[in-house]
């Protein structure tokens, strides 16, 4: 737990020096956490992209969605790191699987959404001009799907670098080696890698924004507001 | 677990009760009346909508230690982050909700001689109730989610067991899996019940999936 009898507003210039200070320190620590983000979203992406795809090019198991959605979003993220280090002890390999089952949840929900949800008539009238099973889910439904498809990966991508930090209690490496260690790098370093993890959360987020925007086929360009307001169910 | 009920256990699930129904009580009251005005002033959501987006990027953990140099640490640093996350789900749901009445209808009560007013509290909230519903289920459950983090700040809730648990040499497992399972037992818990407030409150509304 953080001590903060010194704190006051000083102690966000001193902050923002210690970013000036050691930005080579910060940008290893960054990159670290990038890395273990990276492979946990790879991960996610291995398992529940194909199932979600295939669950919902088919309409089948809308229940494993929802309850993994459910169950995922009940799940603290604190709990299931916690509870992986008693199972697969301290280090990257027990954060990365945490992490991944963590970016699980959103992927599989959207992807399922995405592909259960395509309008039928067009699916129907793909097969009547003779396209193929795999033309008509790579020609139609993918493209139609591709919103929700960058929802789901927006928001696991986004969960996956913004709870890395929190691993480092479980010897996670990256800036949470820093948040949790006011020990050694005093208030000010806490608080600058406190505010690099967020621009590292933002950035990931713009990112993936400018990406979806560059993919998406000029026809299926919607407002960008409601595809970002939070699914209710 | 049951020895370490009353020291330990019950005190931390009654503090992340309150501090979870503190963050919600707080964050739906603002996030009403924002909802309320945005939808009378019309072409404010979709910026609205990127910037509390973006918001809700910034990583728990992080928004916790950064306002501590504003506000120190206590209850009332964790609840300014708490209710600044429920506001960014709720708002947008709320609004979406209070959107949600068909043109047709919103006709034919203006033609029965419905004032704005009217409108508003017979047609429009009636009919929104199952998105905000919807909103309170996800905020509800991210904000327990998120109060155990809260345990990097203060020592209370659900999070603070598991957190002194992770510093021993050999994590302790009992108070992981009990105060984790109390967490997830949790949010499950007021997810139902709040699906079960929305069959009561609108029990005409049916979910598709």
């Amino acid at each position: 737990m953080i001590v903060a009898d010194d704190a006051n507003l000083h102690t966000f210039a001193d902050a923002l020096r210690f970013i000036g200070d050691n930005p080579g320190f910060l940008a290893t620590k960054a990159l670290e956490q990038l890395e273990l983000s990276g492979a946990a979203l790879g991960i996610a992406l291995l398992i529940a992209l194909p199932l979600g795809i295939a669950l919902g090019h088919f309409h089948r198991g809308s229940s494993v969605a929802i309850g993994t959605s459910i169950v995922g979003r009940a799940l603290p993220s604190l709990v299931l790191i916690a509870a992986f280090l008693t199972i697969l002890g301290i280090g990257f390999v027990n954060n990365m699987v945490a992490l991944a089952v963590l970016a699980t949840g959103p992927i599989l929900t959207n992807s399922f959404d995405g592909f259960d949800g395509v309008d039928r008539d067009a699916v129907e009238a793909a097969r009547g001009m003779g396209m193929t099973r795999l033309q008509i889910l790579r020609q139609v439904e993918l493209p139609l799907s591709m919103p929700l498809l960058f929802t789901g990966l927006r928001i696991a991508a986004v969960t996956v670098v913004a709870t890395a930090p929190i691993a480092a209690i479980a010897g996670g490496g990256g800036l949470g080696d820093v948040i949790v260690n006011q020990a050694s790098y005093r208030l000010a370093g806490v608080l600058a890698a406190s505010l690099c993890v967020m621009a590292l959360s933002a950035l990931v987020f713009l990112a993936l924004l400018g990406l979806q925007a560059l993919v998406t086929p000029k026809g299926l360009r919607r407002s960008k507001g409601a595809a970002l307001a939070a699914s209710p169910e | 677990m049951r020895e370490h009920w009353h020291d330990t256990l019950e005190p931390a699930l009654v503090q992340h009760l309150e501090l979870t129904a503190i963050a919600i009580a707080i964050g739906f009251s603002i996030a009403f009346v924002l909802a309320l005005i945005a939808h009378r002033v019309r072409h404010v959501e979709q910026p609205i909508g990127i910037v509390s987006a973006l918001l809700y990027t910034i990583p728990s953990i992080a928004l916790f230690e950064i306002l501590v140099p504003f506000t120190g640490i206590g209850t009332g640093t964790v609840e300014i982050a708490l209710v600044a996350y429920t506001l960014i789900i709720l708002f947008p749901n709320i609004l979406a909700g209070l959107q949600s009445a068909p043109p047709d209808v919103l006709e034919a009560a203006r033609g029965m001689g419905l004032t704005r007013r009217q409108i508003l509290t017979r047609v429009e909230l009636p009919l929104a109730v199952p998105l905000i519903i919807g909103g309170l289920r996800v905020a509800v459950v991210s904000t327990i989610s998120i109060a155990t983090i809260a345990a990097f700040l203060l020592p209370k809730g659900l999070g603070y067991p598991i957190f002194l648990a992770l510093k021993e040499p050999t994590p302790f497992k009992t108070e992981i899996y009990s105060a984790g399972a109390l967490a997830v037992g949790l949010a499950i818990a007021c997810d139902m019940g709040l699906v079960g407030l929305r069959h009561l409150l609108v029990p005409w509304w049916r979910t598709t999936r």
